[in-house]
């Protein structure tokens, strides 16, 4: 159930033309529910002050996003 | 019928006045992958869809709005306040000048919302993929917002909302694995 990141890259093509300095790496979220097909029995639970402040009961759902002007705070990053 | 408790579903705080931001915030709150959208697409499809996940889409829509009031409570902080020149250096004078600092159902670029946002095909399987594209369209767009702001006390709030995205379509995932389901279908060898 843990083979799976919640970010993946790609590498777009860079023309010598383009006016913006390029990115090489564009990114993209593929959040933990992408790979759980019908809920499991018995996942890890948060406890409920836990659950309330991540936005869910169950662990193996827990994604949180930080944009690039909070960096280094998610287990994403 | 609904029961309604007074206090917002996650606490919404805000840092500082800062109206560009309730500019973006407007996306979810009149946007085509709002939560407005999401409520009403979900309630009114729940008609015409089999018994099993009515219930599902009864809750989710339901929870849409509590969504709703969490991002209008979002906005009004960022502009509560704000003087027409702060709305003016934000780019929403226009907004000003119509609605001075009402919250209108409209989306990021002044459009105002339309029922063509909301989807009913009355096909169950087209419906509920038009919910899960519409869960993750909604997480995106959750995403560029954080992106976008400088404010941790509004990106908490935006996380959490995130995340309920995510918990939606995975129910809904979950409810196309219902409908599809073989198991009550008799299996003779
Ligand atoms: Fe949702």
């Amino acid at each position: 159930m843990k083979n799976f990141t919640h970010k993946k890259t790609y590498h777009p093509y860079i023309s010598p033309l383009d006016p913006c300095p390029p990115i090489r790496t564009k990114t993209y979220s593929t959040p933990p529910h992408l790979y759980m097909g019908f809920q499991p029995e018995n996942l890890e639970q948060f406890n409920p002050r836990e659950a309330l402040q991540a936005g869910t009961l169950w662990k193996a759902f827990y994604d949180p996003y930080y944009g690039p002007k909070e960096k280094g705070r998610g287990p994403n990053e | 019928m609904w029961i309604y408790e007074k206090k917002l579903q996650y606490p919404v705080k805000v840092r500082e006045c800062n109206p560009r931001l309730a500019k973006y915030l407007i996306e979810q709150y009149g946007g085509a992958d709002g939560e407005l959208a999401a409520a009403l697409r979900y309630l009114n499809q729940r008609y015409t869809i089999p018994d099993k996940v009515i219930g599902l889409l009864t809750d989710i829509g339901t929870e849409e709005f509590a969504h709703l009031e969490m991002i209008a409570t979002m906005i009004y902080k960022l502009t509560k306040d704000a003087t027409p020149e702060q709305l003016k250096a934000a780019g929403i004078e226009d907004h000003y000048v119509n609605h001075d600092n009402a919250l209108f159902y409209q989306n990021a670029a002044g459009v105002p919302f339309t029922a063509s946002y909301i989807q009913a095909k009355g096909d169950p399987i087209a419906d509920l993929y038009e919910d899960i594209a519409a869960e993750e369209k909604a997480r995106a767009t959750y995403q560029w917002i954080i992106d976008m702001s400088d404010d941790p006390d509004l990106n908490d709030g935006l996380r959490f909302l995130r995340e309920r995205e995510i918990v939606h379509s995975q129910r809904f995932r979950e409810a196309v694995e219902l409908l599809k389901d073989e198991r009550d279908r008799k299996k003779i060898f």
